[in-house]
């Protein structure tokens, strides 16, 4: 009473009656419970606790603030996974009042893992969207150059991925050059970088095939290729993009966007180093036959030229073959360099086929001045005496024309 | 751009002259200067293929949106393996 006499000599006297404890909490409780909706937050778990009620108690935090919250035995079933104390985590639900501590407190309805969770779920949105786009389409990837000569690299100066882009194509394809367009591969802004590269890479247009990527590294560091900026860029390349994410079995977005995927920037590397080792045994190949097809021609007329003495025509002709033959060894030396696999099981016979071209010098004194002899009937080469008698008729065939010869006499060797 | 250019004109030359060749219908005189003539173009593949080409080179963007390629910085690298 007296209490009631003095409140009602101050201004506030009029105040209605006062609120218990419960009334006013559970005001505070509708509040809160109507001015948010159930929402994900992210945090950090600390003092996790699983109850033997089955219940989970735990705080979630980050660097400012806490909020203590509670996941219920019946709301636990469809965890994926066991929380623990400091997992980054996203858990669904809603705030309310625990009336018996007066404290406000999250009630978890769903949890993830944080990275995992939420990126993922990014990831398959941003995937699915790209893909009905027809970004991902097979019939829009192109092959790669058949003359790659410069390879442009879209990638950190200072990561490992340029190191070993460079160490392998050195060794493999010493004759591509590359063209390093620099980018950031992680944290904010990586991705703009990235994009802004590829852009220039295809501007400057002096490259023909473009390897974007980095070494490996945790999910997030490897998110900006993961990114739609990134993926558009690379659909827009008007060169051949192959993807080098350093992840052996995760899919990246710009995995699917570009026109090769490759497991490491290594890898990348050897694909590269692929076509143009291609190129090196089809060049080989293409010289084997040359060389084979000018001796398979060689050999048919040595048979015709055996019997003819060979001095008199050799000199002139002899100037010509030594150059034809410094030639050939100038390209032996070029072969044992450059195609030592295909040299060590060719090169003999190439050098044999070398020899006898040697041995044939007098191929081209024959056409400047000898005549072949065939039988006119069956146009049949006369190699020998024996098969001739006086009175028979030949026909000679010279370099312009020819005649129709008689046997006069025949002289046997 | 001029260097693959040639490369790809030595690599047709080499390929013609291995399919004339091939085709024996050459005569000899004919079937020597088409020879020649492979080699050659053999050769310069070979070189193309295999010459070292310069340093690493990065592509700088200025504001206006001109490039310019500087070199990279490559510590150990000699080349030697």
């Amino acid at each position: 009473m007296l209490d009631d006499d003095l409140f009602a000599q101050t201004e506030e006297a009029a105040q209605p009656r006062p609120l218990s404890v419960s009334e006013f909490t559970s005001q505070i409780k509708a509040l809160l419970e109507e001015g948010f909706e159930s929402c994900w937050v992210m945090g950090e778990i600390s003092q996790y606790t699983h109850h033997g009620s089955g219940h989970r108690y735990f705080t979630l935090k980050d660097e400012d603030s806490q909020l203590s919250a509670v996941m219920f035995k019946w709301q636990s079933r469809g965890l994926s996974f066991e929380p623990e104390s400091g997992m980054q985590v996203l858990v669904y639900g809603h705030v309310s009042v625990y009336e018996r501590s007066g404290r406000y407190q999250f009630y978890a309805a769903r949890m993830q893992p944080a990275g995992v969770g939420e990126l993922a779920l990014a990831f398959e949105k941003l995937k699915s969207r790209l893909a009905a786009e027809g970004l991902f389409d097979e019939e829009r990837k192109r092959p790669l150059p058949p003359f790659p000569r410069s390879v442009g690299v879209v990638t950190s100066p200072t990561g490992a991925a340029i190191r070993d882009i460079v160490q392998i194509l050195r060794r493999r394809a010493p004759g591509i050059q590359i063209i390093l367009a620099p980018a950031r591969v992680q944290g904010d802004g990586a991705a703009a970088e990235i994009a802004r590269a590829i852009e220039n890479l295809n501007r400057y247009n002096e490259v023909d095939i473009l390897i974007v990527g980095r070494g490996g590294g945790a999910p997030e560091d490897l998110w900006p290729f993961n990114e739609e900026i990134v993926a558009r860029a690379i659909y827009t390349s008007e060169k051949p993009v192959i993807s080098a994410v350093g992840h052996e079995i995760d899919y990246s977005i710009s995995d699917y966007v570009a026109d090769y995927r490759a497991p490491t920037p290594s890898a990348a590397a050897e694909i590269v180093a692929q076509e143009h080792s291609a190129l090196k045994r089809r060049v080989a190949e293409l010289h084997q036959r040359l060389g084979s097809s000018i001796e398979g021609q060689l050999d048919k007329l040595e048979a015709t030229l055996r019997h003819l003495n060979p001095r008199r025509v050799l000199l002139r002709a002899r100037d010509r073959l030594e150059q034809n033959s410094q030639y050939l060894d100038e390209r032996r030396k070029d072969l044992a360099t450059a195609f030592d696999w295909y040299a060590r099981t060719r090169t003999e016979a190439f050098r044999s086929g070398i020899t006898r071209l040697d041995d044939l010098s007098p191929l081209k004194g024959l056409v400047r001045g000898f005549s072949l002899v065939e039988e006119v009937e069956s146009g049949r080469l006369v190699t020998s005496s024996e098969k001739l008698q006086p009175g028979d008729k030949v026909k000679l065939r010279l370099q312009h024309g020819g005649a129709i010869c008689r046997v006069e006499e025949i002289e046997h060797e | 751009m001029s260097e693959g250019t040639s490369f790809e004109d030595a690599l047709e030359t080499l390929e013609k002259s291995v399919e004339r060749l091939e085709a024996g219908e050459l005569k000899m005189e004919e079937a020597l200067a088409v020879f020649e003539t492979g080699i050659k173009a053999s050769r310069a593949c070979g070189q193309w293929l295999e010459q070292a080409r310069k340093r690493v080179q990065v592509l700088i963007a200025d504001t206006e949106g001109e490039f310019q390629l500087d070199f990279l910085d490559e510590d150990e690298s000699t080349d030697e393996d």
